[in-house]
């Protein structure tokens, strides 16, 4: 016997509407199942793990400053899976929109003026995007599957990171820790509302972010051409769109979009560049977007909820006694629930025992 | 049932079906169906596209279960629980796509099929004595990659004579032949009569049912609609039991644009290498079409139509810019969007992917082909490029209301209309912006009879307008009733035209063979 997935000829709008919500309630019953496994009491941990860190103001700053990367880069990632390109390399451009980002106030500290920062962030999303073209130009030019590629070149990335801040950038007053300097102060993304927690101008910049990519994806000939080019690109090459163009196009913004996301995280939450600038952002943003259904306002809420596992994460750290790396367990969750309720909307799933397959074979 | 009287066979009928009905979801596919084949009688079923033939046939070979009714063989009700067992009776079954592996030699892709364990060589001999017997020549050891269609048809058939089979089911057999190749078919199935073999012959050509055919069935709507011996009939009282009324006569009226008039589309010499392991190479395509012309391509499907279409629509771009001329202008090195600005309007064979985006709604692919010629129209905001949903709306309702497309809801999904109802909708997409010049491709394929003539008579109204049209068709009917010059496909090479006063279904075969590709220019005045 085996499985097989068939498609449903018709598929319920209202399932295609509630599925993230399934999808969030079937993560908490697997959680609940997870610690009771663990000897906990499921109860008190899903509490301490997803509303304790929303009982207090500060936490609501943290689950903003969590926020903004997520929602940023999956804004970008939205443009990409919705035209068919699929950037897993996001946290790869975040590094290097981070280190761009950084070049001013670690290579030149003396440089200072309020135009130091957006010309950061204009480097981090330039960084972003050169890093992005790299993928988009194997695949348009030598048909290269940009999974691999954009997913590789995380990790050269990441060693990029760590040889930068241990070797050349490294803070010669900073008792050997791979970090650079300490930014300047005009160097810093300032908080939103300095006098209540660390929330910084990231989430604003990625709620515009957000707003102008649904624009675009709405209401404008550029986000139709992605719409028709992601879903049949016979039909696209009829309609004159050239598919080679959109892939760089979507990779440039997901890549400058993902470099701002860095050089906010870096100038924003950490004040100077270091090994450990995200906790997977990148990956983690790829959940954002399908839970947020590569909607542009769908990806601000998924981004808050996704924030929220990273600080449950934290907070289970302290009150259970659990790692804080069970919030990679809950994402990876979400996303296998998200994908599995999606396929589940447009596919039944048949059971195929030898009789029935001896019956098909013949035709 | 059983009072119908069973012509061709002493006593008991073959296969009787009786009440078959097969129910898909809320769809009733089949209704309560009742068909007696007698033996040695060749048994036409008649209907449209939808009128529920293909689902009856898997029925009868054990492919589908039907919801309720009964199956009757040689006296003896039987469930047919699959195409096996329907073999192991003496059901045999031709589908009207191949299934065969290009790969692998005729008696190879015979001997995969066989359910018995049988060598080679035992198969090449018996295929070529099926071959010689019934006249159908084919070599067991050719790949079948390197035959033509009518050659893997034969495969076909004789892969299921070796089964020794009293009834053959045949699905279409001659919608992928010329007419040549028709006829020696069609003496193969005489001979299999003479032999008190039944046949069940499924087709929409009236013609060839009338000449080939004992009885028929006609099924409309998932029903019996009539049983009759279509010798007695005419094509028209066969079409109009077929469709339900009487069908659209096109109305042709003469071509009266001066004859000196330069041409609005020429091709010249257009030759490209074939761009993937499925693709036709095209060698030194030429062809120029006036203003109020109609240039019909006919051709078994595979031989570069495809291609050609692309070549010309811009999807595919030519070496030089001259090789393609647009109203007098070179357009080889232009895209799509640029020909269409032009003036040209082009209409693909494959509706959902192609012409269309299954899952995108009318308005959103009324505005797939019609961004860039309609920009002032459709886009507004600058630079931006805003989409203006209205004018959008207001574009789709004309079109709709001037094809009669028939639809559900507002504005709903290309994928949700009816093949006709969305064929419509994309030549009328065309239609609306009054193209100097539209390529379209198969324009009434799998259609219903009064949506295609409806296409028909827009495509005559276009070029009596005023403008050049060239339609590419499969369909030889389709191509003499509104071409004003026929040209034929064959192998990636074009023939030259001929007109339509001095072509007949002969000419035409043999050009589609590929005989008659050097002698038709000669020929074309003499006739």
């Amino acid at each position: 016997m085996r499985i097989e997935l068939v498609k449903r000829p018709q598929h319920s709008a209202l399932f295609s509407a509630l599925s993230p919500f399934i999808a969030l309630f079937l993560t908490l019953i697997a959680g609940a199942i997870l610690f009771s496994l663990l000897g906990k009491n499921p109860v008190s941990a899903l509490y301490s793990y997803f509303v304790e860190p929303l009982t207090e103001i500060w936490s609501w700053h943290e689950l903003l400053v969590k926020a903004a990367p997520l929602i940023l880069i999956a804004v970008g990632l939205s443009v990409c899976f919705l035209s068919n390109n699929w950037n897993i390399g996001a946290e790869g451009q975040l590094i290097m929109g981070g280190i761009a980002g950084s070049i001013l106030p670690v290579v030149f500290p003396d440089f200072q003026g309020w135009y130091v920062l957006p010309i950061m962030l204009l480097l981090g999303m330039a960084g972003g995007m050169a890093y992005a073209t790299i993928p988009a130009f194997l695949k348009v030019r030598f048909n290269t599957n940009e999974i691999l590629t954009s997913l590789m070149l995380v990790y050269v990335a990441q060693l990029f990171l760590d040889w930068i801040v241990r070797g050349p950038w490294r803070n010669p007053q900073g008792f050997n820790f791979p970090e650079t300097v300490q930014f300047n102060s005009s160097a810093i993304l300032p908080e939103i509302w300095a006098e209540s927690g660390r929330a910084h101008w990231g989430f604003i910049l990625a709620v515009v972010a957000a707003l102008l990519v649904w624009f675009m994806l709405s209401r404008t000939l550029n986000g139709f051409e992605i719409k028709v080019l992601g879903r049949s690109a016979r039909a696209g090459r009829f309609a004159g769109f050239s598919a080679g163009r959109l892939t760089f196009f979507a990779f440039l913004v997901s890549g400058a979009l993902a470099g701002l996301a860095g050089i906010a995280e870096v100038s924003g939450a950490v004040g100077q560049l270091r090994t450990t600038i995200t906790p997977g952002y990148g990956f983690t943003a790829i959940i954002v977007a399908f839970l947020g259904r590569l909607n542009p306002l769908g990806i601000v809420a998924a981004g808050l909820v996704l924030a929220l596992s990273y600080l449950g994460g934290e907070a289970a750290q302290v009150s259970l006694g659990i790692s804080e790396k069970s919030a990679r367990i809950f994402q990876g969750i979400i996303l296998f629930f998200v994908l599995a309720s999606d396929t589940l909307i447009y596919y039944r799933i048949r059971f195929v025992t030898r009789h029935s397959e001896t019956a098909a074979k013949g035709a | 049932m059983t009072s119908i009287s069973d012509k061709g066979g002493a006593g008991r009928p073959l296969l009787e079906a009786s009440a078959l009905t097969k129910i898909f979801g809320s769809l009733k596919a089949c209704d309560g169906i009742d068909l007696t084949i007698g033996t040695g009688e060749i048994h036409a079923l008649l209907g449209e596209n939808g009128a529920g033939k293909s689902t009856l046939v898997k029925m009868l070979f054990g492919a589908l279960q039907p919801s309720s009714g009964d199956i009757d063989w040689k006296g003896d009700t039987v469930a047919m629980a699959n195409p096996a067992f329907a073999r192991s009776l003496g059901i045999g079954m031709v589908f009207q796509h191949f299934s065969l592996f290009d790969a692998l030699t005729a008696a190879e892709n015979i001997a995969l099929s066989l359910d018995v364990k049988t060598d080679l060589n035992t198969i090449a001999t018996r295929a070529r004595e099926i071959g010689q017997t019934y006249g159908l020549p084919v070599d067991p050891d050719a790949l079948v990659g390197d035959l033509s269609v009518g050659e893997r048809q034969r495969i076909e058939i004789i892969r299921c004579l070796l089964q020794n089979p009293d009834l053959i089911i045949l699905d279409e057999p001659t919608s992928v032949l010329t007419p040549q190749e028709a006829d020696l078919l069609f003496v193969t199935l005489e001979r299999l009569r003479s032999e008190g073999k039944s046949i069940l012959y499924i087709s929409h050509r009236l013609e060839e049912v009338r000449r080939l055919c004992d009885r028929a069935t006609v099924l409309r709507h998932g029903k019996v609609v009539g049983q009759c011996d279509p010798r007695k009939e005419t094509s028209a009282s066969l079409a109009r039991m077929m469709v339900g009324s009487d069908i659209h006569v096109i109305e042709r009226r003469p071509n009266d644009a001066p004859a000196t008039q330069a041409a609005l589309i020429e091709v010249n010499g257009l030759s490209q290498k074939p761009r993937g392991p499925f693709s036709v190479s095209l060698h030194d395509v030429r062809l120029s079409v006036k203003p109020g012309e109609i240039l019909g391509i006919a051709g078994v499907a595979g031989n570069g139509q495809g291609e050609l279409f692309e070549a010309i629509s811009g999807e595919a771009l030519q070496e030089r810019a001259d090789i393609v001329r647009i109203r007098g202008k070179d357009a080889g090195r232009s895209g799509i969007s640029a020909r269409r600005r032009l003036g040209a309007a082009f209409v693909p064979e494959e509706r959902l992917g192609h012409g269309a985006v299954p899952d995108m709604s009318l308005t959103n692919n009324l505005l797939l082909s019609r961004y860039s010629t309609d920009g002032k129209v459709f886009l507004g905001g600058g630079l931006l490029r805003l989409l203006q949903q209205s004018s959008l709306a207001l574009a789709a309702k004309r079109i709709v209301a001037q094809m009669d497309v028939r639809k559900s809801a507002e504005n709903p999904d290309a994928s949700a209309l009816s093949g006709g109802n969305l064929q419509k909708f994309l030549i009328g997409r065309e239609l609306d912006r009054n193209p100097s010049v539209l390529v379209v491709n198969q324009p009434t394929w799998g259609v219903d009879a009064g949506a295609a003539a409806h296409i028909r008579q827009a495509l005559v109204d276009l070029a009596r307008s005023g403008s050049a049209v060239i339609v590419i068709s499969q369909d030889l009917d389709e191509l003499f009733e509104i071409s004003d010059r026929i040209a034929a496909m064959v192998h990636g090479r074009l023939s030259e035209s001929v007109p339509i006063e001095a072509m007949n279904m002969e000419r035409v075969g043999l050009m589609m063979g590929g005989a008659d590709t050097a002698s038709a220019h000669v020929n074309a005045g003499a006739v």
